[in-house]
């Protein structure tokens, strides 16, 4: 038996018969996230069902030098938890329990298997909610959340997820078990809650998180209105962040993602518009009414070609279904497709957008856009076929000189998805060499051994991921395979 | 003490941190405690007072760029022009607190109630680190997640992991109109749900505070008229013109609130951002709170004499202030006894109060930011 089997079969002991799986069909079903493009077969599938048995999982994994990766729902669209080669992936999904719903405190205690949606719905009788709402959230685990930070359509106002976890426990990689934070929404020293969320795997693996929970909003108005350009939306939106507004959301849509969006859930939008920009005021009804007025008067002088309110809360919800179903919709258009998630300064939207659209032509590729033009976070759609030689590379080369024009203009490579193995070549696009070694040595502090998602945010020299595209080289070399 | 250094320029800031073996960098020394071991280590000190100004501010991006040394009520002037602030109300701006000082205390006045506290706001930072090296961590637009997070990690890390030389905050539109609220209340059960209450309603407050009753002398909280058993709720509704009297009047019909004509009103959040009601001289902490531990601590002011306190943030945090020469070691066992912890930022005492956990890690990234023990240690 190899050294590597001999480790599993250890593995198989330290978890109930069932609960650490190597065959081949679960091995397959676990060799990608959201980012399909990357594909890659772990050793084996690890399902604890407690704390204890996460925590001997990675202190197993320290003493056998085995690499793994925490995984939840597996909808990082980075490729943050694409498995490693020759490690393990530690499936969060049973540690799903809310342990705790305070309404007082307005706080929920959570498990990292929770999923996003489940905390607002389990929060909804006590009139509250958890803000952060990445599109996945049906889906996706506050465990995921809290690794990669995640966003969502309401951050310029409510922030992302590292602004909502007051505190957490973990089991770092060296074993050691914290907790920081607390309670409180205040804290003294520094914000290790802080350092932790956003660590992309690399720090150890989450076990509890004490969220906050917001009041729900009493009111909403929500505004969908098209117009003729992309151009015409965006000035929309300067107009709006210009007036001393502050929407909980400012979202555009171009006309390629309307058309996915017509097809996949039937979304009704403006006829003849090419772009369509959802605005949503929401606060106690007298401040709504009172906003209201301002921004319908700036819609109305916009050049709106048809605005629509949602009139009851379906309205607002198929408003929203529209818009977050957009990435998947998109997969109706395309067989693969690599969704971007560059930031640019808010008054660099139009310049951005319009090189997008240029590169796009020029690559040969169809682009779909949809974005948070509030915060300038672009989600452009690099829509592509693995199944065409070369389609992947082109569509490859255009995201990553979208991500070089980001950073170029003064924003970042990533507003919400994280760096992941997608775009750690690009990490030294914002970070120069000292600062990108500081963060490991950081890194070092938490994983000495380097076993905690090896792969992801730096660029270690590891393999990358095996494609569509063919064999990988090193599949090719005979160093990795895939059954 | 050496004698300080004032860079004026990031360079110069590096060239500063090479040039001692040990080192504090200080601002306006309005949180005096936070660098006074410096004296007794024998560290050199770097003073911000020159390395100030905004670079960069852009209304509509709503993100801001400065020094850390420029005084907070410089950059709040600056905003205010373009209609916008910082949310979350940092403290001391009147007695001259500088960004940067206020990031590596980790301090948020009452406004963090609405949209969040300081570690919520800040989104990039040029520092340099224990081997003097100047980097850049974070980024300078709205919503970044690129690399670890180290700007949040440095709110609240006392100068001990690194030192702040240019800070990029986010910024929103400032509301129209504030209103002020007040209410009397009994400390205890009553006062925990009225914070609760409030706090989880429709209305969407803008800031709870809560002024507790001290013995003799306390600043400007008046006695007439009010038991003296009766603590002091205040609560700031904020948003656009013509909204708040509605709001407030409906706030009013479950609770009894006044509403304080703006003077008054002003001179209430003023109160709570200069810590005027406490001691002049004396011991002044932070302690983090939860609802559930707010009767605890309204319970230990009344306790300890001459104490004074006051609640924040609805029911998140305790400021607790002795007289001169009051007994530290009293106040420490409490807090031990209550198992929570305090951050003592001016007067005499230990920087740290109370029980609060240790673990490795936090040794492990001490030594991988400031390998040399170049700044002071954190305990």
């Amino acid at each position: 038996m190899s050294p590597l089997a001999e480790k599993i079969v250890r593995l198989t002991a330290l978890l109930p018969a069932g609960r650490v799986m190597s065959q081949a069909a679960p091995l397959a079903a676990y060799e990608s996230d959201a980012l399909t493009g990357f594909q890659s077969q772990p050793l084996a599938i690890a399902v604890p069902e407690t704390s204890d048995e996460v925590i001997a999982l990675v202190r197993f994994c320290r003493e056998e030098s085995l690499p793994y990766v925490a995984r939840g729902s597996g909808t990082s669209l980075s490729g943050g938890s694409l498995p490693i080669a020759d490690g393990i992936v530690i499936a969060l999904n049973r540690l799903n329990r809310i342990l705790r719903l305070d309404p007082v405190e307005r706080i929920a205690v959570v498990q990292p298997g929770v999923i996003n949606l489940q905390v607002t719905a389990a929060a909804a009788a006590h009139g509250l909610y958890y803000a952060p709402d990445p599109s996945s959230q049906s889906i996706c685990t506050i465990g995921g959340n809290v690794a990669f930070n995640s966003g969502g359509a309401h951050c310029l106002k409510y922030g992302m997820t590292s602004d909502h976890v007051l505190g957490l426990k973990a089991v770092l990689a060296t074993g050691e078990v914290v907790e920081f934070g607390s309670a409180s929404r205040e804290h003294i020293g520094p914000d290790w809650t802080g350092l932790f969320v956003g660590n992309e795997g690399l720090f150890g693996v989450v076990l509890e998180v004490t969220l906050q929970l917001l009041p729900r909003a009493e009111c909403f108005h929500t505004v969908l209105a098209g117009y003729s350009s992309l151009e015409a939306a965006g000035d929309a939106v300067s107009a709006v962040i210009a007036s001393g507004l502050l929407p909980g959301a400012l979202e555009i849509m171009d006309a390629l993602a309307l058309e996915a969006a017509v097809a996949a859930v039937h979304a009704e939008y403006p006829p003849g518009c090419a772009a369509v920009l959802i605005v949503e005021l929401e606060g106690p009804r007298e401040v709504v009414a009172a906003d209201r007025q301002r921004l319908d008067a700036l819609l109305a002088a916009s050049a709106a070609v048809g605005t629509r309110v949602a009139a009851s809360p379906a309205e607002r919800l198929a408003i929203w279904k529209g818009r977050k179903s957009a990435f998947s919709a998109v997969g109706r258009l395309s067989p693969d497709f690599i969704v971007q998630d560059g930031v640019v300064p808010r008054r660099r939207l139009g310049e951005a957008l319009r090189l997008i659209s240029e590169w796009s032509q020029e690559a040969g590729l169809r682009c779909a856009n949809v974005f948070h033009a509030g915060d300038g976070n672009l989600h452009p759609l690099v829509l592509y076929d693995g199944r065409q030689p070369g389609q992947l590379e082109a569509a490859e080369k255009l995201a990553g000189r979208i991500l070089r024009m980001c950073v170029h203009l003064g924003g970042s490579i990533t507003g919400e998805h994280g760096i992941g193995v997608e775009k750690r070549d690009y990490l030294g696009e914002m970070f120069n060499g000292e600062e990108i070694a500081f963060m490991k040595r950081i890194r070092a502090a938490f994983d000495p051994s380097g076993l905690a998602n090896p792969g992801k945010m730096f660029a270690d020299g590891s393999p990358s991921a095996l494609t569509h595209s063919g064999l990988h080289p090193l599949e090719k070399a005979g160093v990795i395979s895939r059954e | 003490m050496s004698a300080p250094w004032q860079p004026a320029t990031l360079e110069e800031l590096a060239e500063a941190v090479n040039s001692a073996p040990q080192i504090i960098a200080v601002g306006a020394g309005t949180k005096p405690n936070l660098s006074a071991a410096a004296s007794a280590a024998g560290a050199t000190t770097i003073s911000t007072a020159r390395l100030t100004g905004i670079v960069e501010y852009t209304p509509t991006e709503f993100t801001f760029t400065a020094r850390a040394g420029t005084p907070l009520r410089e950059i709040i002037a600056a905003l205010a022009a373009e209609g916008q602030y910082l949310p979350f109300d940092p403290p001391l701006a009147a007695a001259g607190a500088t960004l940067g000082g206020t990031v590596a205390a980790g301090f948020s006045g009452p406004g963090r109630v609405r949209f969040g506290g300081i570690r919520d706001f800040i989104l990039g930072v040029r520092f340099v680190d224990g081997t003097g090296q100047l980097l850049r961590m974070g980024g300078k637009v709205v919503k970044n997640a690129a690399g670890f997070d180290v700007p949040k990690f440095f709110v609240g890390s006392l100068g001990r992991f690194g030192v702040l030389g240019e800070i990029t905050f986010k910024v929103f539109p400032q509301p129209v109109e504030n209103l002020t609220l007040e209410a009397p209340l009994i400390p205890g059960r009553e006062m925990t749900e009225f914070i609760a209450g409030t706090a989880k309603g429709r209305w969407e407050i803008d800031a709870l505070e809560v002024s507790l009753p001290a013995d003799q002398g306390f600043g400007i909280r008046p006695a007439i008229g009010q038991p003296d058993s009766a603590a002091k709720a205040y609560v700031r509704l904020a948003g656009p013109a013509g909204a708040l009297e509605a709001l407030a009047a409906d706030l009013g019909r479950l609770l009894p609130i006044t509403v304080l004509e703006p003077a008054a009103g002003q001179a209430v959040w003023q109160m709570a951002g200069d810590f005027s009601w406490a001691h002049p001289a004396g011991l002044l902490c932070k302690i983090p709170l939860t609802l559930a531990r707010v009767p605890e601590f309204a319970a230990l002011v009344g306790e300890l004499a001459g104490a004074r306190g006051w609640i924040g943030a609805a029911g998140n945090v305790g400021f607790l202030s002795l007289p001169a020469g009051a007994d530290t070691e009293a106040l420490d066992a409490r807090l031990c006894a209550l198992r929570v912890s305090a951050l003592v930022w001016r007067g005499p005492g230990p920087l740290w109060l109370g029980a609060s956990p240790t673990y490795l890690i936090h040794a492990a990234v001490k030594r991988a930011l400031d390998p040399q023990n170049r700044f002071l240690a954190l305990r």
